[in-house]
Protein backbone atom coordinates (compact mmCIF):
# COMPACT_ATOMS: atom_id res chain seq x y z
CA UNK A 1 0.00 0.00 0.00
CA UNK A 2 1.47 3.36 -1.00
CA UNK A 3 0.90 6.62 0.80
CA UNK A 4 -0.86 8.13 -2.16
CA UNK A 5 -3.69 5.61 -2.33
CA UNK A 6 -4.58 5.93 1.35
CA UNK A 7 -4.57 9.71 1.15
CA UNK A 8 -6.70 9.44 -1.92
CA UNK A 9 -9.18 7.14 -0.22
CA UNK A 10 -9.35 9.25 2.90
CA UNK A 11 -9.93 12.55 1.14
CA UNK A 12 -12.30 11.30 -1.55
CA UNK A 13 -15.95 12.29 -0.99
CA UNK A 14 -17.75 9.47 0.87
CA UNK A 15 -20.42 9.00 -1.81
CA UNK A 16 -18.08 7.62 -4.48
CA UNK A 17 -17.26 4.20 -3.13
CA UNK A 18 -18.15 3.58 0.54
CA UNK A 19 -17.16 -0.08 0.51
CA UNK A 20 -13.63 0.51 -0.73
CA UNK A 21 -13.25 3.51 1.56
CA UNK A 22 -14.19 1.45 4.57
CA UNK A 23 -11.75 -1.33 3.76
CA UNK A 24 -8.90 1.15 3.30
CA UNK A 25 -9.73 2.90 6.55
CA UNK A 26 -9.48 -0.41 8.34
CA UNK A 27 -6.06 -0.98 6.84
CA UNK A 28 -4.50 1.49 9.32
CA UNK A 29 -4.96 -0.85 12.28
CA UNK A 30 -4.24 -4.11 10.45
CA UNK A 31 -0.56 -4.45 11.51
CA UNK A 32 -1.56 -4.02 15.15
CA UNK A 33 -4.43 -6.49 14.86
CA UNK A 34 -2.20 -9.08 13.17
CA UNK A 35 0.41 -8.65 15.90
CA UNK A 36 -2.16 -8.90 18.70
CA UNK A 37 -3.78 -11.91 17.07
CA UNK A 38 -0.56 -13.86 16.49
CA UNK A 39 1.25 -13.09 19.75
CA UNK A 40 -1.49 -12.53 22.27
CA UNK A 41 -4.85 -13.97 21.27
CA UNK A 42 -3.87 -17.05 19.28
CA UNK A 43 -1.39 -18.38 21.90
CA UNK A 44 -4.00 -17.93 24.63
CA UNK A 45 -6.74 -19.56 22.56
CA UNK A 46 -4.39 -22.42 21.79
CA UNK A 47 -3.95 -23.10 25.51
CA UNK A 48 -7.67 -22.77 26.21
CA UNK A 49 -8.55 -25.20 23.40
CA UNK A 50 -5.78 -27.55 24.52
CA UNK A 51 -7.39 -27.66 27.95
CA UNK A 52 -10.53 -29.19 26.42
CA UNK A 53 -8.81 -31.68 24.13
CA UNK A 54 -7.43 -35.17 24.55
CA UNK A 55 -3.99 -35.94 23.05
CA UNK A 56 -5.69 -37.47 19.99
CA UNK A 57 -7.75 -34.33 19.41
CA UNK A 58 -11.26 -35.13 20.61
CA UNK A 59 -13.16 -32.82 22.98
CA UNK A 60 -13.12 -33.67 26.68
CA UNK A 61 -13.71 -32.28 30.15
CA UNK A 62 -11.35 -34.79 31.74
CA UNK A 63 -8.45 -32.27 31.87
CA UNK A 64 -10.55 -29.78 33.82
CA UNK A 65 -11.72 -32.56 36.13
CA UNK A 66 -8.06 -33.52 36.51
CA UNK A 67 -7.42 -30.17 38.21
CA UNK A 68 -9.42 -31.27 41.24
CA UNK A 69 -6.76 -33.44 42.78
CA UNK A 70 -4.89 -32.35 45.93
CA UNK A 71 -1.51 -31.80 44.21
CA UNK A 72 -3.06 -29.21 41.87
CA UNK A 73 -5.99 -27.78 43.78
CA UNK A 74 -3.85 -27.10 46.87
CA UNK A 75 -1.34 -24.91 44.97
CA UNK A 76 -4.29 -23.10 43.37
CA UNK A 77 -5.73 -22.54 46.83
CA UNK A 78 -2.39 -21.38 48.24
CA UNK A 79 -2.01 -18.91 45.36
CA UNK A 80 -5.53 -17.60 45.94
CA UNK A 81 -4.84 -17.15 49.66
CA UNK A 82 -1.59 -15.28 49.07
CA UNK A 83 -3.16 -13.12 46.37
CA UNK A 84 -6.24 -12.33 48.47
CA UNK A 85 -4.21 -11.54 51.58
CA UNK A 86 -1.62 -9.35 49.80
CA UNK A 87 -4.37 -7.59 47.83
CA UNK A 88 -6.33 -6.93 51.04
CA UNK A 89 -3.33 -5.73 53.05
CA UNK A 90 -1.99 -3.81 50.04
CA UNK A 91 -5.31 -1.95 49.71
CA UNK A 92 -5.56 -1.24 53.44
CA UNK A 93 -1.99 -0.03 53.98
CA UNK A 94 -1.81 1.73 50.62
CA UNK A 95 -5.04 3.59 51.39
CA UNK A 96 -3.78 4.59 54.83
CA UNK A 97 -0.53 5.92 53.39
CA UNK A 98 -2.20 7.68 50.45
CA UNK A 99 -4.79 9.24 52.78
CA UNK A 100 -2.01 10.35 55.11
CA UNK A 101 -0.22 12.30 52.39
CA UNK A 102 -3.24 13.64 50.49
CA UNK A 103 -5.65 14.43 53.33
CA UNK A 104 -3.62 14.13 56.51
CA UNK A 105 -1.91 17.50 56.54
CA UNK A 106 1.61 16.28 55.80
CA UNK A 107 3.95 18.62 53.88
CA UNK A 108 3.40 18.46 50.12
CA UNK A 109 6.98 17.44 49.26
CA UNK A 110 6.29 14.15 51.07
CA UNK A 111 3.42 13.51 48.70
CA UNK A 112 5.59 14.04 45.61
CA UNK A 113 8.42 11.96 47.04
CA UNK A 114 6.05 9.13 47.93
CA UNK A 115 4.42 9.05 44.49
CA UNK A 116 7.83 8.96 42.80
CA UNK A 117 9.02 6.22 45.12
CA UNK A 118 5.80 4.26 44.50
CA UNK A 119 6.46 4.40 40.77
CA UNK A 120 9.89 2.87 41.37
CA UNK A 121 8.83 0.30 43.98
CA UNK A 122 5.85 -0.97 41.97
CA UNK A 123 8.31 -1.74 39.17
CA UNK A 124 10.97 -3.15 41.49
CA UNK A 125 9.37 -6.58 41.46
CA UNK A 126 10.66 -9.93 40.37
CA UNK A 127 14.09 -11.35 41.03
CA UNK A 128 15.88 -8.32 42.59
CA UNK A 129 13.03 -7.84 45.06
CA UNK A 130 13.44 -11.40 46.27
CA UNK A 131 17.19 -10.79 46.73
CA UNK A 132 16.48 -7.64 48.76
CA UNK A 133 14.26 -9.61 51.14
CA UNK A 134 16.71 -12.49 51.43
CA UNK A 135 19.38 -9.92 52.33
CA UNK A 136 17.07 -8.44 54.95
CA UNK A 137 15.06 -11.25 56.50
CA UNK A 138 16.95 -14.31 55.29
CA UNK A 139 19.04 -16.49 57.59
CA UNK A 140 21.96 -14.01 57.48
CA UNK A 141 19.91 -10.94 56.62
CA UNK A 142 20.39 -7.57 58.25
CA UNK A 143 17.21 -7.59 60.34
CA UNK A 144 17.69 -11.21 61.40
CA UNK A 145 21.26 -10.54 62.53
CA UNK A 146 20.49 -7.24 64.28
CA UNK A 147 17.54 -8.76 66.14
CA UNK A 148 19.66 -11.68 67.27
CA UNK A 149 22.80 -9.81 68.28
CA UNK A 150 21.35 -6.59 69.66
CA UNK A 151 17.98 -7.67 71.03
CA UNK A 152 18.56 -11.38 71.52
CA UNK A 153 15.52 -12.28 69.43
CA UNK A 154 15.92 -15.36 67.30
CA UNK A 155 13.54 -15.04 64.34
CA UNK A 156 14.04 -18.62 63.18
CA UNK A 157 13.47 -19.78 66.76
CA UNK A 158 10.14 -17.94 66.75
CA UNK A 159 9.14 -19.98 63.72
CA UNK A 160 9.73 -17.27 61.10
CA UNK A 161 10.97 -18.47 57.76
CA UNK A 162 11.22 -16.24 54.70
CA UNK A 163 10.47 -19.20 52.45
CA UNK A 164 6.90 -19.49 53.67
CA UNK A 165 3.42 -18.10 53.27
CA UNK A 166 4.23 -15.22 55.61
CA UNK A 167 7.56 -14.47 53.93
CA UNK A 168 6.03 -14.41 50.45
CA UNK A 169 3.20 -12.19 51.70
CA UNK A 170 5.68 -9.70 53.20
CA UNK A 171 7.63 -9.65 49.93
CA UNK A 172 4.62 -9.25 47.63
CA UNK A 173 3.39 -6.30 49.69
CA UNK A 174 6.49 -4.43 48.54
CA UNK A 175 4.98 -4.01 45.07
CA UNK A 176 1.30 -4.23 46.06
CA UNK A 177 1.24 -1.24 48.42
CA UNK A 178 2.92 1.17 45.95
CA UNK A 179 0.57 0.06 43.18
CA UNK A 180 -2.38 0.82 45.47
CA UNK A 181 -0.92 4.24 46.31
CA UNK A 182 -0.47 5.06 42.61
CA UNK A 183 -4.04 4.09 41.72
CA UNK A 184 -5.89 5.41 44.76
CA UNK A 185 -4.23 8.84 45.05
CA UNK A 186 -6.18 10.31 42.09
CA UNK A 187 -9.38 8.91 43.61
CA UNK A 188 -8.58 10.56 46.95
CA UNK A 189 -7.85 13.82 45.12
CA UNK A 190 -11.33 13.47 43.63
CA UNK A 191 -12.90 13.79 47.07
CA UNK A 192 -13.99 17.40 47.03
CA UNK A 193 -13.19 19.66 49.94
CA UNK A 194 -16.79 20.95 49.80
CA UNK A 195 -18.13 17.52 50.74
CA UNK A 196 -16.07 17.51 53.89
CA UNK A 197 -17.06 21.06 54.74
CA UNK A 198 -20.71 20.29 54.11
CA UNK A 199 -20.48 17.23 56.34
CA UNK A 200 -18.79 19.20 59.10
CA UNK A 201 -21.36 21.97 58.83
CA UNK A 202 -24.06 19.36 59.41
CA UNK A 203 -22.19 18.27 62.53
CA UNK A 204 -20.34 15.17 61.31
CA UNK A 205 -17.17 14.06 63.08
CA UNK A 206 -14.05 13.08 61.15
CA UNK A 207 -14.80 9.39 61.37
CA UNK A 208 -18.45 9.94 60.40
CA UNK A 209 -17.29 11.84 57.31
CA UNK A 210 -14.99 8.97 56.30
CA UNK A 211 -17.58 6.30 57.05
CA UNK A 212 -20.64 7.96 55.52
CA UNK A 213 -19.29 10.21 52.75
CA UNK A 214 -15.76 9.33 51.64
CA UNK A 215 -16.00 5.53 51.85
CA UNK A 216 -19.17 5.13 49.77
CA UNK A 217 -17.56 7.31 47.07
CA UNK A 218 -14.25 5.44 47.21
CA UNK A 219 -15.77 1.98 47.50
CA UNK A 220 -15.84 1.10 43.77
CA UNK A 221 -12.22 2.25 43.31
CA UNK A 222 -11.17 0.27 46.36
CA UNK A 223 -12.87 -2.93 45.24
CA UNK A 224 -11.61 -2.43 41.69
CA UNK A 225 -8.03 -1.92 42.81
CA UNK A 226 -8.36 -4.94 45.06
CA UNK A 227 -9.21 -7.02 41.98
CA UNK A 228 -6.23 -5.62 40.09
CA UNK A 229 -3.84 -6.32 42.97
CA UNK A 230 -5.23 -9.82 43.24
CA UNK A 231 -4.53 -10.58 39.57
CA UNK A 232 -1.13 -8.92 39.91
CA UNK A 233 -0.07 -11.25 42.72
CA UNK A 234 -1.70 -14.31 41.21
CA UNK A 235 0.32 -14.17 37.99
CA UNK A 236 3.67 -13.30 39.62
CA UNK A 237 6.28 -15.99 39.07
CA UNK A 238 9.77 -14.50 39.23
CA UNK A 239 9.61 -13.16 42.80
CA UNK A 240 8.40 -16.45 44.24
CA UNK A 241 10.84 -18.40 42.09
CA UNK A 242 13.89 -16.41 43.21
CA UNK A 243 12.73 -16.34 46.83
CA UNK A 244 11.78 -19.94 47.38
CA UNK A 245 13.30 -21.90 44.51
CA UNK A 246 10.47 -24.32 43.96
CA UNK A 247 9.92 -25.30 47.59
CA UNK A 248 6.65 -23.39 48.00
CA UNK A 249 3.97 -24.83 45.72
CA UNK A 250 2.01 -21.92 44.36
CA UNK A 251 0.29 -22.48 41.06
CA UNK A 252 2.53 -20.36 38.75
CA UNK A 253 5.55 -22.32 39.99
CA UNK A 254 3.78 -25.62 39.29
CA UNK A 255 2.98 -24.39 35.77
CA UNK A 256 6.58 -23.23 35.28
CA UNK A 257 7.88 -26.68 36.21
CA UNK A 258 5.25 -28.27 33.97
CA UNK A 259 6.34 -26.20 30.95
CA UNK A 260 10.02 -26.94 31.66
CA UNK A 261 9.72 -30.65 32.19
CA UNK A 262 6.14 -31.95 32.14
CA UNK A 263 6.15 -32.75 35.88
CA UNK A 264 2.43 -33.55 35.79
CA UNK A 265 3.20 -36.13 33.09
CA UNK A 266 0.22 -35.04 31.04
CA UNK A 267 0.65 -32.02 28.70
CA UNK A 268 -3.08 -31.45 28.51
CA UNK A 269 -3.34 -31.22 32.29
CA UNK A 270 -0.77 -28.41 31.95
CA UNK A 271 -3.11 -26.56 29.56
CA UNK A 272 -5.93 -27.05 32.04
CA UNK A 273 -3.79 -25.48 34.81
CA UNK A 274 -3.03 -22.50 32.54
CA UNK A 275 -6.72 -22.25 31.66
CA UNK A 276 -7.62 -22.23 35.36
CA UNK A 277 -5.21 -19.33 35.90
CA UNK A 278 -6.77 -17.35 33.03
CA UNK A 279 -10.26 -17.93 34.45
CA UNK A 280 -9.27 -16.66 37.91
CA UNK A 281 -7.35 -13.55 36.76
CA UNK A 282 -10.06 -12.97 34.13
CA UNK A 283 -12.79 -12.85 36.77
CA UNK A 284 -10.67 -10.55 38.95
CA UNK A 285 -10.11 -8.15 36.05
CA UNK A 286 -13.73 -8.24 34.93
CA UNK A 287 -14.64 -7.05 38.43
CA UNK A 288 -11.96 -4.38 38.10
CA UNK A 289 -13.20 -3.09 34.74
CA UNK A 290 -16.85 -2.92 35.82
CA UNK A 291 -16.11 -1.20 39.12
CA UNK A 292 -13.58 1.14 37.54
CA UNK A 293 -16.17 2.43 35.09
CA UNK A 294 -18.51 3.07 38.00
CA UNK A 295 -15.77 4.77 40.04
CA UNK A 296 -14.81 7.17 37.28
CA UNK A 297 -18.21 8.83 37.43
CA UNK A 298 -17.19 10.44 40.72
CA UNK A 299 -13.88 11.73 39.46
CA UNK A 300 -15.20 14.06 36.77
CA UNK B 1 -6.78 8.46 73.88
CA UNK B 2 -7.63 10.75 70.99
CA UNK B 3 -4.89 12.20 68.86
CA UNK B 4 -5.07 14.59 65.93
CA UNK B 5 -5.42 13.24 62.38
CA UNK B 6 -2.01 14.64 61.60
CA UNK B 7 -0.50 12.38 64.27
CA UNK B 8 -2.01 9.30 62.62
CA UNK B 9 -0.82 10.54 59.21
CA UNK B 10 2.74 10.62 60.53
CA UNK B 11 2.26 7.13 62.00
CA UNK B 12 1.04 5.72 58.67
CA UNK B 13 3.79 7.48 56.78
CA UNK B 14 6.50 6.47 59.26
CA UNK B 15 5.42 2.82 59.23
CA UNK B 16 5.53 2.80 55.45
CA UNK B 17 8.94 4.44 55.50
CA UNK B 18 10.33 1.68 57.73
CA UNK B 19 8.82 -1.12 55.65
CA UNK B 20 10.09 0.29 52.37
CA UNK B 21 13.55 1.41 53.43
CA UNK B 22 14.71 -1.46 55.65
CA UNK B 23 14.89 -3.95 52.73
CA UNK B 24 16.81 -1.39 50.68
CA UNK B 25 19.27 -0.87 53.52
CA UNK B 26 19.42 -4.62 54.10
CA UNK B 27 20.15 -5.28 50.45
CA UNK B 28 22.89 -2.63 50.36
CA UNK B 29 24.48 -3.74 53.62
CA UNK B 30 24.43 -7.38 52.51
CA UNK B 31 26.07 -6.52 49.19
CA UNK B 32 29.03 -5.01 51.10
CA UNK B 33 29.75 -8.13 53.17
CA UNK B 34 31.66 -10.13 50.56
CA UNK B 35 34.94 -9.86 52.49
CA UNK B 36 34.97 -11.36 55.94
CA UNK B 37 35.13 -8.82 58.76
CA UNK B 38 35.00 -5.61 56.72
CA UNK B 39 32.72 -3.77 54.34
CA UNK B 40 33.91 -3.68 50.75
CA UNK B 41 32.68 -3.40 47.20
CA UNK B 42 34.10 -6.85 46.45
CA UNK B 43 30.70 -8.27 45.40
CA UNK B 44 30.26 -5.44 42.91
CA UNK B 45 33.77 -5.99 41.53
CA UNK B 46 33.00 -9.69 41.15
CA UNK B 47 29.72 -9.00 39.36
CA UNK B 48 31.05 -6.28 37.09
CA UNK B 49 34.07 -8.34 36.04
CA UNK B 50 31.94 -11.40 35.26
CA UNK B 51 31.76 -11.86 31.47
CA UNK B 52 28.36 -13.52 31.92
CA UNK B 53 27.08 -10.31 33.49
CA UNK B 54 28.22 -8.31 30.48
CA UNK B 55 26.79 -10.73 27.94
CA UNK B 56 23.38 -11.12 29.58
CA UNK B 57 23.03 -7.43 30.40
CA UNK B 58 23.95 -6.33 26.89
CA UNK B 59 21.61 -8.98 25.46
CA UNK B 60 18.70 -7.72 27.56
CA UNK B 61 19.49 -4.07 26.85
CA UNK B 62 19.53 -4.75 23.09
CA UNK B 63 16.28 -6.70 23.37
CA UNK B 64 14.79 -3.76 25.26
CA UNK B 65 15.84 -1.32 22.52
CA UNK B 66 14.36 -3.47 19.77
CA UNK B 67 11.20 -3.96 21.81
CA UNK B 68 10.87 -0.19 22.26
CA UNK B 69 11.35 0.51 18.54
CA UNK B 70 8.92 -2.22 17.54
CA UNK B 71 6.40 -1.15 20.19
CA UNK B 72 6.50 2.50 19.10
CA UNK B 73 6.18 1.52 15.43
CA UNK B 74 3.15 -0.66 16.05
CA UNK B 75 1.37 1.42 18.71
CA UNK B 76 1.77 5.00 17.41
CA UNK B 77 0.09 4.54 13.99
CA UNK B 78 -2.65 2.43 15.61
CA UNK B 79 -3.44 4.91 18.38
CA UNK B 80 -3.31 7.77 15.85
CA UNK B 81 -5.54 6.01 13.36
CA UNK B 82 -8.07 4.98 16.00
CA UNK B 83 -8.31 8.59 17.22
CA UNK B 84 -8.58 10.02 13.72
CA UNK B 85 -10.64 7.56 11.69
CA UNK B 86 -11.93 4.68 13.76
CA UNK B 87 -13.26 5.92 17.10
CA UNK B 88 -15.75 3.06 17.03
CA UNK B 89 -12.87 0.59 17.22
CA UNK B 90 -11.46 2.24 20.33
CA UNK B 91 -13.09 -0.03 22.96
CA UNK B 92 -11.84 -3.11 21.10
CA UNK B 93 -8.28 -1.83 20.71
CA UNK B 94 -8.20 -0.71 24.36
CA UNK B 95 -9.49 -4.08 25.46
CA UNK B 96 -6.76 -5.86 23.50
CA UNK B 97 -4.06 -3.62 24.96
CA UNK B 98 -5.27 -4.46 28.48
CA UNK B 99 -5.27 -8.21 27.88
CA UNK B 100 -1.59 -8.68 28.87
CA UNK B 101 -2.59 -7.53 32.37
CA UNK B 102 -5.33 -10.15 32.48
CA UNK B 103 -3.58 -13.16 30.99
CA UNK B 104 -0.62 -14.18 33.18
CA UNK B 105 2.67 -13.87 31.21
CA UNK B 106 3.49 -17.50 31.95
CA UNK B 107 0.34 -18.56 30.07
CA UNK B 108 1.24 -16.40 27.05
CA UNK B 109 4.74 -17.87 26.80
CA UNK B 110 3.26 -21.35 27.22
CA UNK B 111 1.13 -20.60 24.15
CA UNK B 112 4.22 -19.40 22.24
CA UNK B 113 6.04 -22.65 22.95
CA UNK B 114 3.05 -24.61 21.72
CA UNK B 115 2.41 -22.51 18.61
CA UNK B 116 5.89 -21.69 17.39
CA UNK B 117 7.86 -24.84 18.22
CA UNK B 118 10.05 -26.62 15.69
CA UNK B 119 7.23 -28.83 14.38
CA UNK B 120 4.71 -26.00 13.93
CA UNK B 121 3.68 -23.88 10.92
CA UNK B 122 5.97 -21.04 12.01
CA UNK B 123 8.98 -22.69 13.72
CA UNK B 124 10.37 -19.57 15.38
CA UNK B 125 11.97 -21.49 18.25
CA UNK B 126 13.98 -23.54 15.77
CA UNK B 127 16.85 -21.04 15.64
CA UNK B 128 18.42 -18.62 18.11
CA UNK B 129 17.52 -15.70 15.87
CA UNK B 130 13.91 -16.85 15.51
CA UNK B 131 13.63 -17.25 19.27
CA UNK B 132 15.01 -13.74 19.76
CA UNK B 133 12.31 -12.41 17.44
CA UNK B 134 9.68 -14.35 19.37
CA UNK B 135 11.06 -13.05 22.67
CA UNK B 136 10.92 -9.49 21.34
CA UNK B 137 7.28 -9.96 20.33
CA UNK B 138 6.63 -11.34 23.81
CA UNK B 139 8.24 -8.32 25.47
CA UNK B 140 6.28 -6.00 23.16
CA UNK B 141 3.13 -7.79 24.33
CA UNK B 142 4.07 -7.34 28.00
CA UNK B 143 4.78 -3.65 27.42
CA UNK B 144 1.66 -3.08 25.30
CA UNK B 145 -0.65 -1.82 28.10
CA UNK B 146 1.90 0.78 29.22
CA UNK B 147 3.04 1.79 25.75
CA UNK B 148 -0.50 2.22 24.43
CA UNK B 149 -1.71 4.18 27.45
CA UNK B 150 1.34 6.47 27.34
CA UNK B 151 1.03 7.25 23.62
CA UNK B 152 -2.76 7.55 23.69
CA UNK B 153 -2.51 10.04 26.56
CA UNK B 154 0.05 11.97 24.52
CA UNK B 155 -2.30 12.05 21.51
CA UNK B 156 -5.16 13.28 23.69
CA UNK B 157 -3.27 16.49 24.48
CA UNK B 158 -2.87 17.49 20.82
CA UNK B 159 -5.60 18.22 18.30
CA UNK B 160 -4.97 15.27 16.00
CA UNK B 161 -7.74 16.08 13.50
CA UNK B 162 -6.81 19.71 12.87
CA UNK B 163 -3.08 19.01 12.71
CA UNK B 164 -3.61 16.20 10.21
CA UNK B 165 -5.86 18.33 8.01
CA UNK B 166 -3.34 21.17 8.10
CA UNK B 167 -0.56 18.81 7.07
CA UNK B 168 -2.68 17.27 4.33
CA UNK B 169 -3.59 20.65 2.90
CA UNK B 170 0.13 21.37 2.73
CA UNK B 171 0.56 18.18 0.73
CA UNK B 172 1.96 15.78 3.35
CA UNK B 173 1.45 12.04 2.92
CA UNK B 174 0.63 9.65 5.78
CA UNK B 175 4.25 8.65 6.30
CA UNK B 176 5.27 12.31 6.65
CA UNK B 177 2.33 12.99 8.97
CA UNK B 178 3.22 10.18 11.34
CA UNK B 179 7.00 10.63 11.36
CA UNK B 180 7.27 14.42 11.22
CA UNK B 181 4.05 15.58 12.86
CA UNK B 182 2.60 12.97 15.23
CA UNK B 183 5.77 11.36 16.62
CA UNK B 184 7.51 14.67 17.52
CA UNK B 185 4.33 15.87 19.20
CA UNK B 186 3.95 12.77 21.36
CA UNK B 187 7.70 12.33 21.87
CA UNK B 188 7.47 12.80 25.63
CA UNK B 189 4.73 10.17 25.87
CA UNK B 190 6.80 7.83 23.68
CA UNK B 191 9.81 8.37 25.95
CA UNK B 192 7.80 7.56 29.10
CA UNK B 193 6.58 4.37 27.47
CA UNK B 194 10.11 3.58 26.32
CA UNK B 195 11.74 3.91 29.75
CA UNK B 196 9.01 1.86 31.37
CA UNK B 197 9.48 -0.81 28.70
CA UNK B 198 13.22 -0.78 29.38
CA UNK B 199 12.64 -1.31 33.10
CA UNK B 200 10.26 -4.20 32.40
CA UNK B 201 12.47 -5.97 29.84
CA UNK B 202 15.75 -5.69 31.79
CA UNK B 203 14.40 -7.60 34.79
CA UNK B 204 12.04 -9.99 32.98
CA UNK B 205 12.51 -13.63 33.91
CA UNK B 206 9.69 -15.94 32.81
CA UNK B 207 9.74 -15.36 29.04
CA UNK B 208 13.52 -15.51 28.76
CA UNK B 209 13.83 -18.57 31.01
CA UNK B 210 11.16 -20.61 29.25
CA UNK B 211 12.39 -19.64 25.78
CA UNK B 212 15.95 -20.46 26.92
CA UNK B 213 17.57 -17.18 26.00
CA UNK B 214 20.64 -15.80 27.85
CA UNK B 215 18.92 -12.72 29.31
CA UNK B 216 19.66 -10.77 32.49
CA UNK B 217 16.67 -12.15 34.45
CA UNK B 218 17.70 -15.83 34.24
CA UNK B 219 21.30 -14.78 34.99
CA UNK B 220 20.14 -13.11 38.21
CA UNK B 221 18.23 -16.24 39.24
CA UNK B 222 21.28 -18.36 38.48
CA UNK B 223 23.41 -16.05 40.65
CA UNK B 224 20.81 -16.30 43.42
CA UNK B 225 21.21 -20.05 43.47
CA UNK B 226 25.00 -20.12 43.32
CA UNK B 227 26.44 -17.07 45.09
CA UNK B 228 25.93 -15.46 48.48
CA UNK B 229 26.65 -11.73 48.25
CA UNK B 230 26.65 -11.08 44.50
CA UNK B 231 22.83 -11.35 44.21
CA UNK B 232 22.46 -8.45 46.65
CA UNK B 233 24.86 -6.41 44.53
CA UNK B 234 22.80 -7.28 41.46
CA UNK B 235 19.64 -6.21 43.28
CA UNK B 236 21.24 -2.85 44.12
CA UNK B 237 22.18 -2.41 40.45
CA UNK B 238 18.66 -3.41 39.32
CA UNK B 239 17.14 -0.96 41.78
CA UNK B 240 19.39 1.80 40.46
CA UNK B 241 18.34 1.00 36.88
CA UNK B 242 14.63 1.06 37.79
CA UNK B 243 15.14 4.33 39.63
CA UNK B 244 16.99 5.82 36.64
CA UNK B 245 14.19 4.80 34.26
CA UNK B 246 11.54 6.41 36.48
CA UNK B 247 13.67 9.53 36.93
CA UNK B 248 14.04 9.84 33.15
CA UNK B 249 10.25 9.57 32.75
CA UNK B 250 9.76 12.40 35.25
CA UNK B 251 12.45 14.43 33.57
CA UNK B 252 10.81 13.98 30.16
CA UNK B 253 7.43 14.99 31.57
CA UNK B 254 8.85 18.06 33.28
CA UNK B 255 10.68 19.03 30.10
CA UNK B 256 7.45 18.85 28.10
CA UNK B 257 5.58 21.06 30.61
CA UNK B 258 8.35 23.60 30.25
CA UNK B 259 8.15 23.74 26.45
CA UNK B 260 4.35 23.91 26.53
CA UNK B 261 4.38 26.83 28.94
CA UNK B 262 6.61 28.83 26.62
CA UNK B 263 4.16 28.68 23.75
Amino acid sequence: MTDATITDAATRPPATNPVQRLSLTWFGVVPFLIFAFLFLILPTLNIVIGAFRTPDGSVTLANIRGLFVPEIINPFWLSMKISLLTAFLGCLIGLAMAAAVTKGGLPSWIRDAMLTFSGVASNFAGVPLAFAFIATLGRLGLVTVVLKEVFGINLAGLGFNLISFLGLTLTYLYFQIPLMILIITPALDGLKREWREAAEMLGATGSQYWRMVAMPVLWPSLLGTFALLFANAFGAVATAMALTGSSLSIIPIILFAQIRGDVLQDPHLGYAVAFGMIVITGIANLVYIVLRARAERWLK
Amino acid sequence: MIRSPRFWSWVAFGGGLLYFFIPLIGMFEFSLRARRGEYSFQAYTNVLSDPQFHQTFVYSAIMALFTIVFGVLIVTPTAFWVRLKLPRLRPIVEFITLLPLVIPPIVIVFGYIRLYNTSSWLPLTGSAFGTDILLMFGYATLALPYMYRAIDTGLRSIDVGTLTEAAQSLGAGWFTIITRLILPNVLVAVLSGAFLTFAIVIGEYVFAALLNRPAFGPYMVWMGGNKAYEPAALAVLAFAITWACMALIQLATRFSKHTRAQR
